[in-house]
């Protein structure tokens, strides 16, 4: 493997893993979000 | 014997959205948010919120499935060979569980936090996209859009479902209305890529049985659609908003597609008209479910 694709293979992975990242603290902010919602209507 | 198998790099991110399609995931969510909103009872913000992506995740695994059953077909036509898996950016391996796990994510979020009946419509939909148009009639019949054009009929009913929890006379005439505007809709688009899908194999109506019946085709099934979109209206299930919107935008719809279906195609042609009927046809879907709303809300 060459070192160019070393590089772009890491950029990659970084990439993906800044994008799982934002996409699961997005899914706890849903998930919070959800149960706020879930409490208020079954209070009403 | 052993077979060397290139290594390819790890997919670029932007390489899962393409796979979602998220060009018809936008009139997905659209037609998914109105059949929402048109209906009588209001929804949490955050649970509609929630029901709504968890349509255009529902649609973006239903077009990652159908980009990892189809690559073979899209490696052969000009529109579709630059998608990740015809293109070499990604392995199939990678795109099926990417599709599976979208899927069964987003059917198990809306049967969590929005209802049942909304997460069984969604389940229907993405296998019918998946199994019914994908793997069983695409490569088989000249009908495959015609039937397959429910999968992307459900959004209004499942958006609706999300805030009722049930099912009603109008959006099952929304459904309607997108399962008959399929056919004219895709046939239009079929004429002048007709190369294309000749070339991947795939039996659509203008390779199968010729132009002229296309043509014929797309004129008659106007007809029923034309009746779907203005019903509403009459059966008094909406306002005269969507009454005066679907008679205008019904009837020049239907003068595109009368003036494409009474054509007769010479040498050397641009396919104008036929280009008109499905960029009209798009805009045409977003303007019906957008009066559709706005009718509620003025009017309500």
């Amino acid at each position: 493997m060459t070192p160019e694709e070393q590089d772009l293979i890491r950029r990659r992975q970084k990439s993906r893993s800044v994008v799982m990242a934002v996409l699961l603290v997005a899914l706890v902010v849903l998930i919070f979000a959800i149960t706020l919602s879930r409490i208020k209507l079954a209070m009403t | 014997m052993t077979v060397a198998v290139p290594l390819l790099p790890p997919a670029d991110w932007r390489d899962f959205l393409a796979l979602t399609k998220p060009r018809v995931m936008t009139l997905v969510v659209f037609t998914g948010l109105c059949g929402m909103l048109a209906a009588p009872v209001g929804i949490d913000p955050v649970i509609g919120f929630t029901a709504i992506l968890c349509i255009a995740l529902g649609a973006g695994a239903a077009g990652a499935l159908n980009q990892w059953y189809e690559a073979d077909i899209d490696a052969l036509m000009r529109r579709t060979q630059g998608r990740p898996l015809p293109a070499g950016r990604m392995d199939r391996q990678s795109a099926l569980h990417f599709g599976v796990g979208l899927a069964a994510f987003s059917v198990i979020l809306m049967g969590l936090a929005v209802n049942l009946a909304a997460a069984a419509i969604l389940t229907v939909s993405i296998l019918f996209y998946v199994l019914v148009y994908t793997v069983w009639l695409k490569r088989r019949t000249p009908q495959n859009i015609v039937i397959g054009g429910a999968a992307g009929a459900f959004p209004p009913l499942i958006g609706w479902a999300a805030a009722t929890g049930d099912v009603a006379l109008l959006p099952l005439l929304l459904f309607s209305l997108v399962f008959l505007w399929t056919p004219p809709h895709f046939w239009a688009l079929a004429l002048f890529v007709k190369t294309d899908y000749a070339n991947a194999g795939v039996p659509m109506l203008p390779v199968v049985a010729g132009e002229r019946v296309t043509r014929t085709q797309i004129g008659l099934y106007t007809i029923p659609m034309a009746i779907v979109a203005i019903a509403p209206w009459p059966l008094g299930l909406t306002g005269w908003i969507y009454g005066a919107v679907s008679v205008a935008m019904t009837a020049v719809f239907a003068l595109l597609a009368l003036m494409v279906a009474t054509r007769t195609q010479a040498a050397d042609d641009s396919m104008k008209v036929e280009k008109q009927l499905f960029k009209f046809s798009i805009l045409y879907l977003f303007v019906m479910f957008g009066a559709l709303v706005v009718d509620r809300w003025v009017l309500a």
